[in-house]
């Protein structure tokens, strides 16, 4: 039995099985997602101490953990296993060859006593307190001369007899499942840890992301990530009304997403000029709607050279004045990649709640000014006509083209791993 | 060309702080309180240090206590002193235009039952000797005014307070944040019946996380710091030999020839105010009079620009300067209660850019932040948030 004790008497678990939902129904695609999904954990993986075997085994995803002992931090290597996009549960298990049903079911009797700390006298919970159980065995090596379930019956009886003054029965609705994969091995485990589910990135394509230093547009990033996009990003930076603080905070924004969705390829375009000259030649009250008119055009140009085909936007219906349904109309009108919006139907406090749980709340509230803020009128339009914005940006005729090519020339590359 | 004017925030290091810095990390890197050679040696650097920072302020060298700097001198001076001193009162009197370093210690006294009162400014930023008087009461057992005020300049009548303070009331603490004075200005805490004096190192070309309090022989006040009974008790902590050594070479150089210094930044003073006042829409904050006001600090307001976009632009040239008052669109950050205190308009609070010089600020320097200031100004103030 693959067990080892380390001083605190804990148990150390060598390997650990990782269980996928929406990717094992995708038919012949399948291998290009399980693919997918191990090596997206072999490099979550990689920047972890200890060495670590990742191999595929029959609609299951099985880590070993190489070296003896504690040659790895069990509570880092769940924490970076749950950032892995595609993953649905992650159980640790005991691993035995497969025997004869009486030594799967002294195995059983062994990880359920030192699992749950039980003993032949009384139940760790308390004297009157049973804990109830069901075994749940999956046959798939259909050459193991034993049915599931006969195994369930027999193990449980064994479990019953090792430990009846803690343990009962219950079928329906058992505090603690036992699970028994009978495979090439066996795998006994009774813990499930939640995966965040969504799709190994790298399996849908890839977008560009509209990074600002805001709450919004990380979390967007996160969302499509989840559905196996790759990401890359933009952010406009428009020194000196931006600081290089408020450049690092978006390079730390993409830093945390970076950790779901891998290395991204951030793109510092230079914005203040387009700025400025909105600002002398079109309506003050559209400048905002214009301006995200050209950062979509800009964001569009580096996503055609990145081999991305959607953009993604942090806007949400009605936050700001140019995120109503007339303005997203007009923003959209600039470019023709799709343009996703996961939280187009969020609230704030919901987007909020996301970002706290992905870790970018505490960087993105950093009292930075961002270049949508800047020269933003006192009375923004809510409701823009694209005709009046087109006829706005007309004006621009004669500046635009050189500023454009000057902002896509200067723009700097960071790569975020 | 660069122009480094931000030296009230912090300055460079000079050679020979440098070489013993390097010196006492990498060859006499001993603890003073091992009783070995390797020790003893670095015992004398301390030793020294404390001895050239002493005659700076003709002070007996047991009155110098090192620190890690300008904030733990303040919060050792005000939170051990009040404890010291508990019995004797509960009153605690400053200025309303103290640093942070200052008003954040005597908030957490304020939670533990003290009372504070805050003398108010007037347009110059200086307290009133009479308000001060009327302030004093049988229940004051500590009084603490800065020397210089870190974001316009204004010097505070310390020595006339130091007298009305003592002839009320010989057993109340003087304490006096010269952190912005120190190197700048003759201090003789015993002629200015000054008890507790703080004093940050990297202020004056020493090293930062280098720093002392001047305590009077027999000043009553309880460490801040307990453990291994380093200086006397006072303030445990193995000595930061470096740090202790930088400072006193960088105290001993800054009074070295310390009015030609002094001339030298007054000059570069004017020479930048003259250039200011002759640029459309500026106000100058610090104090005209030379006698009210530091050698080194010019506070100057720039209408309809806002300051964190100018010291943005100024950075991008190479002008390195301070945004007089914190400032953010979300207005998350309060602006400055030093500027709110002398009276600024409020349409200048968000405005407002500190210049800041050291002994090795240059004429030419002055000229170029001029020549950068008159080239982007007109360019900003086009594009406002209207």
């Amino acid at each position: 039995m693959h067990l080892q004790e380390n001083e605190d008497d804990c148990m150390v678990y060598r390997t650990f099985l990782i269980k996928y939902g929406e990717i094992g129904i995708k038919g012949k695609n399948r291998n290009v997602f399980e693919d997918a999904l191990v090596s997206q954990i072999r490099r979550a993986l990689d920047k972890l101490e200890g060495s670590f075997k990742v191999w595929k085994e029959q609609g299951r995803v099985i880590i070993d953990v190489e070296g003896e002992g504690d040659s790895y931090d069990y509570d880092e290597l769940i924490e970076a296993l749950q950032r892995v996009f595609g993953i649905v549960g992650i159980c640790p298990v005991v691993k035995l060859p497969v025997g004869p049903l009486e030594e799967l079911a002294r195995s059983a009797v062994d990880f359920m006593g030192e699992t749950y700390g039980l003993s032949g006298q009384g139940s760790a919970a308390g004297p009157d307190k049973k804990m109830s159980f069901k075994v749940h065995c999956r046959r798939a090596n259909k050459n193991y001369p034993v049915t599931s379930m006969d195994v369930n019956a027999y193990v449980g009886e064994k479990l019953l007899e090792a430990f009846g003054a803690s343990l009962e029965v219950d079928v329906h609705k058992p505090q603690v499942m036992l699970y028994m994969e009978v495979r090439d091995e066996v795998y006994i485990y009774s813990q499930i840890i939640p995966g965040p589910g969504g799709m190994p990135v790298g399996t849908n394509g890839k977008a560009m992301l509209l990074l600002s230093g805001g709450i919004d547009s990380p979390v967007a990033g996160y969302m499509i990530a989840k559905r196996g996009v790759k990401i890359d990003a933009v952010y406009f930076h428009a020194p000196p009304y931006t600081s290089e603080r408020a450049k690092q905070k978006v390079v730390d924004l993409a830093k945390i997403v970076a950790r779901y969705s891998g290395p991204i390829r951030l793109h510092v375009v230079n914005f203040t000029d387009i700025q400025l000259a909105i600002y002398d030649k079109c309506p003050h009250d559209e400048l905002t709607i214009i301006m995200r008119r050209y950062m979509m055009r800009i964001a569009e140009y580096f996503a055609g050279k990145s081999s991305c085909q959607a953009l993604i936007t942090g806007e949400s219906i009605g936050q700001v004045a140019s995120q109503t349904i007339q303005s997203l109309v007009c923003t959209d009108e600039a470019c023709t990649m799709p343009v996703f919006r996961p939280v187009i139907g969020f609230d704030k406090q919901e987007i909020i709640d996301l970002s706290l749980k992905i870790g970018t709340y505490d960087i993105s509230i950093q009292p930075f000014e961002d270049c949508c803020t800047i020269f933003v009128a006192k009375h923004p339009v809510t409701k823009p006509h694209l005709d009046i914005i087109q006829k706005s940006e007309k004006k621009l005729d004669d500046v635009i083209d050189g500023l454009m090519k000057e902002a896509l020339e200067t723009t700097e590359l960071i790569e975020i791993d | 060309m660069e122009a480094y004017l931000d030296n009230s925030a912090t300055t460079p290091v000079s050679e020979a702080v440098r070489d013993i810095v390097v010196k006492t990390m990498t060859e006499a890197y001993g603890n003073p309180s091992s009783k070995h050679l390797k020790g003893l040696e670095a015992e004398r650097y301390v030793r020294e240090a404390r001895e050239r920072i002493a005659a700076t302020l003709k002070a007996d060298e047991k009155e110098i206590f090192f620190t890690s700097g300008g904030t733990e001198s303040n919060n050792w001076a005000l939170i051990g002193g009040a404890m010291a001193n508990r019995r004797a009162g509960n009153h605690i009197i400053t200025s309303s235009i103290e640093h942070a370093a200052v008003l954040q210690p005597l908030a957490f006294l304020q939670d533990m039952g003290f009372r504070v009162t805050f003398l108010p400014v007037d347009s110059r930023g200086r307290i009133s000797l009479e308000d001060l008087k009327n302030a004093l009461c049988s229940e004051t057992i500590l009084v603490s005014i800065m020397y210089v005020n870190n974001e316009i300049g204004t010097v505070e009548p310390v020595a006339e307070a130091g007298k009305i303070i003592k002839d009320y009331n010989p057993g109340i603490l003087f304490h006096v944040d010269a952190i912005q004075a120190y190197g700048k200005y003759r201090i003789i805490p015993k002629k200015m019946q000054i008890d507790l004096l703080s004093v940050s190192g990297h202020k004056f070309h020493g090293p930062k996380g280098s720093g002392f309090l001047y305590i009077r022989a027999n000043a009553k006040i309880k460490p801040l710091l307990y453990g291994g009974g380093q200086q006397k008790g006072m303030r445990s902590g193995t000595d930061n030999v470096p740090g202790c050594a930088g400072l006193g070479t960088a105290a001993a150089e800054a009074y070295t020839e310390l009015e030609s210094k002094t001339a030298r930044m007054r000059a570069c003073k004017k020479r930048l105010t003259d250039g200011l006042l002759q640029i459309e829409g500026t106000k100058i904050n610090s104090c005209m009079e030379d006698e009210l006001s530091a050698p080194h600090i010019v506070s100057c307001s720039f209408e309809n620009v806002r300051s964190e976009v100018l010291l943005h632009a100024l950075e991008e040239k190479g002008v390195y300067v301070s945004s007089g008052s914190a400032c953010s669109s979300n207005k998350k950050i309060p602006v400055s209660a030093v500027l709110q205190e002398i009276r600024l308009p409020a349409s200048l609070l968000e405005s407002t850019i500190r210049f800041s010089f050291s002994d090795w600020t240059t004429e030419e320097e002055i000229d170029y932040a001029l020549d950068v200031l008159r080239e982007l100004l007109p360019r900003l103030r086009r594009y406002t948030r209207r």
